[in-house]
């Protein structure tokens, strides 16, 4: 494959150029990595096909939180080529963004449905499916 | 071939964006763009750490993520406050009165 003389970004052409096998613990994360973006299917697919405000939170706020959290954990191991010192801190340093993401992100979601709670944004019940007219917007 | 893997990803992180934007354009209430927003928010952090494992430079982009995780909190946390006051005063007033005849 000549991928050099499509990509115009030098370091990332010379990255391309050196590939090799994956570590047992680079295969490690490109698994957390698919089973991640598995995950966010779920989420996109939720943000279009569900109904309420409510139900598309409930796709949103897990699907989201659980598929970051795998995505950037499996990108720290992909990025721990060796088991140096550096890594170790490259790797820990991106545990902390996860840790940060699953802290902030239910709360940020508990804030926006609070927020529409009390904003008089009703869930949808049976009685909005059999209107004739029903909100389908 | 870690690589590819993160080309592939970053790809389908970006295509799979695609809906989340439509949301953010034809959602029937402000909440459901605030929360598209924020779904994009936390997937950019995402895509920083894969841009900088192209670059090699893992260490200098997961700041960038930090970054921009900590200002899509509290964007979030700011936005949803905000939305929750637009009523009037008078009309909040109201509410918690009749919630207390009720009770």
């Amino acid at each position: 494959m000549s991928l050099d003389q499509t990509i115009f970004i030098p370091v990332l052409a010379e990255s391309l150029q050196t590939t090799s096998s994956p570590t047992p613990l680079q295969f490690f994360g490109i698994l957390l990595g698919l089973l991640g973006l598995f995950f966010f299917v779920g989420t996109a697919v939720g943000m279009i096909r569900f109904p309420d405000f409510y139900t598309r939170m409930h796709a949103a706020g897990k699907g989201d939180t659980l598929s970051t959290m795998l995505m950037l954990s499996g990108f720290g191991l992909v990025s721990m080529e060796d088991l140096s010192m550096g890594s170790w801190l490259l790797f820990f340093k991106i545990m902390g963004v996860v840790l940060f993401i699953f802290i902030t992100c239910p709360t940020s979601s508990h804030a926006l449905m609070r927020a529409a709670f009390e904003d008089d944004e009703m869930p949808m019940t049976e009685k909005d499916l059999k209107k004739p007219s029903a909100k389908k917007k | 071939m870690i690589e590819y893997f993160a080309i592939f990803m970053g790809v389908a992180l970006f295509v799979l964006m695609i809906p989340v934007v439509y949301r953010i354009g034809a959602g029937p209430t402000p909440f459901d763009r605030m929360l598209a927003v924020n779904v994009i928010g936390t997937k950019t952090a995402v895509l920083l750490v894969i841009i900088g494992t192209l670059f090699n430079r893992v260490d200098m982009f997961v700041d960038f993520a930090i970054a921009y995780a900590l200002l899509n909190f509290v964007s979030a946390i700011v936005v949803s406050r905000y939305l929750n006051r637009t009523i009037s005063l008078d009309e909040m007033e109201a509410k918690e009165n009749a919630k207390k005849i009720k009770s």
